[in-house]
């Protein structure tokens, strides 16, 4: 039981003033633009609540809006199941596990923009090892800057590749918590695999499992660097996803209200999904502690 | 290795493909890689290398990188480790409020914060040091690392507190010398998450500098447009940048998952 101690606010102050400094002075900026016209030289017209109520009706912002939904939940289908049977199918014990976990965590330290021009190099037609495979092996026509799909299928196979071993690290970590006994305990009651995943592992992983939907989610909405080196948000349109419009509209078009109103909305989207699953999780954890 | 494990050792093939490919392309000479497809280097070359370690604004690249990642894991840890401290052991006004909001900073777009991080480091005359890009990455480091720490600290038993009072100890003293000590692992863990969140960051990174404090990330990208097609240059200065992470994760290799699978939101 934690103790009520109101002084403790000065062991957090170093950590307020900092991270103050760094979001509020911002995103104040951010509202200030949202509410104005500028046509450069430093002059401002105030126009109120204009740029959201054109945003929310442009088609632009829903097509960014839905390819980013799309993208989002077509990562978190695949990479929290794939990450779920890797960690089941890893050594528990013995040298194999550090081999395991560095070679997994090492596309986490790759800069994202290396990332982005990795996987370019790799699917490139005619000379790199993906693109080669398909087109001269395989004799699928493959070509990520003429065909949308195959664009689609390479940002999202990138993504698994970079992130997967995330949910891998922490499913990991949940189940190498469960005593062996519990397993004993399971196969002298004649358990199935399939009931000790149900009933024993899931269980126990209910918790880090949130917490790698809730990173996943975080991450893979506000996803920039890899898709803009990979795809530069082409061929088109088709893989735009919103943080590329976003810097299309402010630093490309220099259309500094409409990318601000849509910075507070692309903002307030990721908090509400993100404060839903916090929510959860507490309740979670209150429930069982 | 047994049948059960078929499926790790798949997905770690996936993973290295990719990177066995940037690596061989980075031995490849130009010519070769341009006149067409090959699994291994035909004709071996360092010169990739060797251009990276003569040419300053190469290897500055990462002299830089390295000097403002360290910089923004020392400055996040330090100031996480009291904050982290009050968070699992105090209840005061606003404690779950304040928590929240410091993971809402790890939500917020990157891409939203570019231009007015711009303006406000350049209104303090902070533009093109490495401190600029230090601070800026603490914004999402910093609350990484109060909830790795926290979770860590959680774990430990109030006792400890307790009797160290008795025994006399001053709080400053308790906590550098006893109660650090004992959640070393829990440092390293939240060390490693900051350096690798600062080290994989490019966006702010290249927002805030321009040429004194260039990432060695922009180097390549600069490079990848200007130079025309250089594959086998930007393989070579793409493999290196993979090196230190290595080397970081592998002093950490023990407590990477269990450094998440504590933190408690």
């Amino acid at each position: 039981m934690r103790a009520y101690n109101q002084k403790a606010w000065f062991f957090v102050l170093p950590v307020l003033m900092l991270v103050a400094f760094n979001a509020l002075i911002p995103i104040m900026t951010v509202v200030n633009y949202s509410v104005q016209e500028t046509f450069g030289d430093n002059v401002f017209f105030w126009q109120g609540l204009d740029w959201f109520e054109q945003l929310l009706r442009s088609d632009r912002f829903h097509a960014a809006l839905g390819r980013q939904f799309l993208f989002t939940g077509l990562i978190l289908l695949i990479e929290i199941p794939l990450g779920v049977a890797v960690a089941l199918s890893m050594p528990r014990k013995g040298i194999w596990v550090p081999v395991c976990l560095v070679t997994m965590a090492l596309p986490m330290l790759i800069p994202w923009n290396v990332v982005g021009a990795m996987w370019n190099i790799f699917t490139l037609p005619e000379i790199g090892l993906l693109g080669y495979f398909f087109n001269n092996i395989l004799g699928i026509p493959y070509d990520m800057t003429q065909d949308p799909l195959a664009a689609w299928i390479t940002i999202v196979t990138m993504d698994v590749w970079h992130w997967t071993s995330l949910v891998v690290l922490l499913s990991y970590a949940g189940l190498v918590s469960i005593p062996d006994d519990y397993y004993r305990a399971a196969r002298i009651d004649g358990a199935s695999n399939f009931a000790v995943f149900r009933y024993i592992q899931l269980p126990k992983m209910k918790t880090v499992l949130t917490i790698a939907v809730l990173l996943r989610f975080m991450d893979s909405f506000n996803i920039y660097t890899e898709p803009f080196v990979l795809t530069g948000g082409g061929p088109g349109n088709s893989t735009t996803l919103l943080s590329i419009d976003l810097v299309k509209i402010a630093l490309g078009q220099f259309d500094l209200g409409p990318a601000a109103a849509m910075s507070l909305i692309y903002f307030a989207i990721t908090l509400l999904v993100s404060w839903v699953f916090y929510s959860v999780m507490n309740n979670q954890s209150d429930g069982e502690g | 290795m047994r049948k059960r494990n078929i499926v790790s050792i798949l997905y770690i093939l996936f993973l290295l493909l990719p990177i066995y490919w940037l690596v061989a392309m980075s031995f490849k000479t130009t010519n070769e890689i341009l006149a067409g497809f090959s699994l291994f280097p035909q004709t071996w070359t360092f010169e990739n290398y060797k251009t990276i370690f003569t040419d300053p604004t190469w290897y500055w690249g990462y002299i830089n990188s390295i000097i403002y990642v360290s910089l923004n894991t020392v400055i996040s840890v330090c100031v996480a480790l009291p904050a982290a401290y009050a968070f699992s052991r105090y209840r005061f006004l606003g404690d779950r409020t304040l928590f929240f909001w410091l993971l809402t900073n790890r939500m917020a777009p990157a891409a939203v914060f570019a231009l007015p991080f711009f303006q406000l480091y350049s209104s303090i005359n902070l533009f093109d040091t490495h401190l600029a890009v230090a601070l800026a990455h603490c914004m999402f480091n910093i609350p990484l690392a109060v909830w790795i720490l926290e979770g860590f600290m959680a774990s430990v038993p109030k006792e400890l507190d307790e009797t160290a009072y008795v025994d006399g100890y001053s709080f400053p003293r308790f906590f550098t010398t006893i109660f650090i000590p004992t959640i070393k692992s829990g440092v390293g863990v939240a060390a490693f998450f900051c350096f690798m969140f600062s080290w994989v960051e490019l966006l702010l990174a290249k927002t805030l500098t321009a040429v004194a404090a260039k990432p060695i990330a922009a180097t390549m990208t600069k490079t990848a447009s200007s130079a025309g097609y250089e594959l086998g240059l930007l393989a070579a200065a793409g493999t290196l940048t993979i090196i230190p992470g290595a080397i970081v994760i592998y002093f950490v290799r023990n407590y990477i998952a269990k450094g998440f699978a504590m933190g408690r939101v």
